[in-house]
């Protein structure tokens, strides 16, 4: 850090500082503080979404289809031709980027002779993507993926259509079942460069006040639920 | 941006006249404020997670040195870099230095009021580098060169067909000459246009909902995606932060999330909600390299420990101005500066000074809506009964209200008097009739009756004649 960016940073803290009337944090108030932050508190608990797992997968797709997602429930040996029939569907060309991941990998593409996949990051014109998910939300119907090298953010933003796979048992009850699943993966204090959590297609409130679907992510979103 | 807030009385009439604001400002019930009490009611822990939220923002400010530090730390240990103003100087100074090491021509920008607050990009346009406005609200408004009226909705006081004509002149020239009346189309014309800006942008620059010190990360809620596509295409990340924006934990943000939303637009959560943690990692195939966070003070660090200082747990759902009756009459250009409504009659003295906004506190009914909807529970009535009583304090009041103020006091001091004058007051005002139980116009009080109704005396004698009358304190119910 240079002089002039010390000193800024010194000013800040100690404006703080003497407007709480203390000097740095010390001893126990020090140590309830750290102790919040490698223990985190949960705040009150939403109940509607403290369920058995079936009724949790279910209020998921409800919610979902009532954030103007598409969803449909299917097994592993049907993912691909689900996906060949809602392009078809919604007259969309057979072509897709997809995640390089090999979760997605073990299902039967090879079976969709009409379906053309490639691998990689999203580009500008890409019309469809097909991603994984890290985890479902049951409250609120919101998907959450994780960027790495087998989940490029982009194909979550620039493609007209988001194809979204997620398994039955990754759909969680609420945020914080989200958070404790990441620190089992990634570890304490530490993420990823980008947890998107993603609750149905693009949209804008800005003209009017009225909510128009496809400002600049998706206009569509299709979930398939698996069911393994 | 220079501010007009001393103008506020004439703003605030020129709002009452045009057509089109009234127009949009007509959506606001039925709008955002019907889906803010729909979403409160569908959830029963509502008034709970307010509880919590105040309290998690509280505690954060009781330890803000602490938690930025320990922020600092964990971005500084993933590969990104954190940067301290303590003046928009400084701010505008660190942004335009970060775009120069770049070699940045375009900026693809997310909706930040903290970039205007500072006045980010008329700075960067001064060093030849363009910011581009991609939320389409602000998009909207950087187009018409407007100020934002609305902390989540900066283009809420326009028409669509006023959007309409705005586009037909800006893309025109791109080949887009037909002049639009669906909102759809209007959307997706904005989308087109501005897809191939965030393909070229050199820099992101987004605000943050939230800072996490636990994680080191940015907290981004959107519904349009463009914040997304701003910190993922573009080579350089640059998050513009205030300090209050620190929170502990991803917990603490999980409570936090729940009640933004709702009280923003009433949606049960936002279509995007997006953590960024330091820049792109080995193996990533996209992403930015370069991750930075300016961190402005501005002023806030003085406000702690003050009176005022709930104030700084404003979460700018703008909820306080969905349901504020002044806002709903005259919108968000008339205060005068980037923030409007109840928040912004509390934020604005603080930023630039009592003397320059001393008609915003002023600008409110008491009613208490905003208080009664804000999600953090900031008592914003008693935060703009302060700066009035400073405003008093430092002979700020205008000389009639002073005058009128002293008169009232040296009669209440002196209970004989007052009885004997305000008995007379209401015998006089008896003449001019109290059949309505109003009046529309009375002499000497037209600055009043031209714009309300002054309400007639009651028939039977002041309020110490009647009690009098009635048997006064001696009587028990
Ligand atoms: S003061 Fe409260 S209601 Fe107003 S914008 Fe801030 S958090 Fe929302």
């Amino acid at each position: 850090m240079s002089d002039t960016a010390n000193a800024a940073r010194a000013q800040v803290l100690d404006g703080i500082r003497r407007s709480l009337r203390r000097g740095p944090l010390a001893g126990p108030a020090r140590e309830a503080v750290e102790a919040r932050l490698a223990a985190p508190v949960r705040g009150p608990s939403v109940a509607r979404a403290r369920l058995p797992q079936p009724q949790k997968v279910a209020l998921f797709c409800q919610w979902a289809e009532t954030n103007n997602a598409t969803v449909a429930r299917v097994a592993p040996t049907e993912v691909a031709a689900e996906v060949s029939a809602y392009l078809a569907r919604n007259n969309l060309p057979a072509q897709a980027a997809m995640a390089p991941s090999p979760l997605l990998d073990r299902y039967d593409w090879a079976s969709q002779k009409m379906l053309a996949l490639r691998r990689g990051r999203g580009e500008g014109d890409d019309q469809v993507s097909i991603t994984g998910a890290f985890a479902g939300i049951a409250e609120t119907g919101t998907l959450v993926t994780v960027s790495g090298p087998d989940h490029p953010v982009s194909l979550n933003l620039l493609p007209d259509t988001h194809v979204v796979v997620v398994r039955e048992d990754d759909i969680v009850a609420g945020y914080e079942d989200v958070w404790a699943r990441l620190r089992e993966r990634y570890g304490k204090d530490v993420l990823p460069r980008t947890v998107n959590t993603i609750t149905g297609p693009s949209r804008t409130g800005d003209i009017e006040q009225a909510m128009e679907l496809g400002a600049h992510g998706p206009r569509r979103m299709h979930v398939l639920v698996v069911h393994e | 941006m220079q501010s007009t807030a001393r103008d506020f009385k004439h703003n605030a009439g020129a709002a009452l006249a045009d057509a089109n604001l009234q127009d949009s400002l007509a959506k606001l019930k039925v709008g955002f404020s019907e889906r803010r009490r729909q979403a409160a009611e569908r959830l029963p822990e509502f008034e709970a997670l307010r509880d919590a939220a105040r309290d998690i923002k509280n505690h954060a400010l009781a330890h803000l040195d602490f938690y930025l530090e320990e922020f600092e730390r964990k971005v500084t240990a993933l590969g990104g870099h954190v940067h301290w103003a303590p003046t928009a100087e400084d701010a505008r100074r660190i942004i335009t230095e970060l775009c120069r090491s770049v070699g940045a021509r375009t900026i693809a920008k997310s909706k930040s009021m903290i970039s205007e607050e500072i006045g980010i990009n008329a700075h960067l346009e001064a060093a030849g580098i363009a910011p581009i406005e991609t939320d389409l609200g602000e998009y909207i408004i950087q187009l018409r060169h407007e100020p934002p009226s609305h902390i989540i909705a900066p283009a809420v006081h326009l028409t669509k067909d006023q959007v309409a004509g705005t586009f037909v002149e800006h893309h025109g020239p791109l080949g887009f000459t037909r002049r639009l009346t669906e909102r759809q189309d209007l959307v997706a014309e904005a989308r087109h246009v501005l897809r191939q800006k965030f393909l070229d942008a050199d820099v992101g620059l987004t605000g943050a909902n939230f800072l996490v010190a636990e994680t080191g990360s940015s907290m981004l809620v959107t519904n349009e995606g463009n914040a997304d596509l701003s910190n993922t295409l573009p080579k350089m990340h640059i998050v513009l932060a205030s300090i209050e924006k620190v929170i502990p934990t991803l917990e603490d943000a999980a409570v936090l999330l729940r009640v933004l939303a709702r009280s923003a637009t009433g949606q049960e959560s936002s279509t995007y909600t997006t953590i960024n943690t330091g820049p792109r990692r080995t193996g990533d195939l996209d992403g930015p390299a370069h991750y930075h966070v300016v961190i402005l003070d501005n002023g806030r660090s003085s406000v702690l420990g003050t009176e005022m200082q709930d104030m700084l747990r404003c979460i700018r759902c703008g909820a306080c101005m969905n349901h504020c009756p002044v806002y709903g009459a005259i919108g968000g250009h008339a205060y005068g500066w980037v923030y409007p409504g109840p928040i912004g009659s509390v934020l604005t003295p603080q930023l630039i000074g009592v003397e320059e906004a001393s008609n915003l506190p002023n600008a409110s009914t008491f009613c208490g809506r905003c208080e009664s909807v804000c999600p953090v529970r900031i008592p914003l009535p008693g935060l703009m009964r302060h700066w009035r009583e400073r405003e008093f304090e430092r002979h700020l009041t205008p000389k009639g209200v002073r005058q009128g103020l002293a008169l009232w006091g040296f009669l209440a001091r002196r209970p004989k008097l007052y009885r004997r004058v305000t008995g007379w007051a209401n015998r006089v005002l008896a003449l001019f009739g109290r059949g309505e139980g109003r009046y529309a116009s009375l002499p000497l009080a037209a600055g009043w009756t031209r714009f309300r109704d002054f309400p007639a005396p009651p028939a039977g004698g002041t309020f110490h004649a009647q009690w009098a009358r009635h048997g006064g304190a001696r009587t028990r119910p």
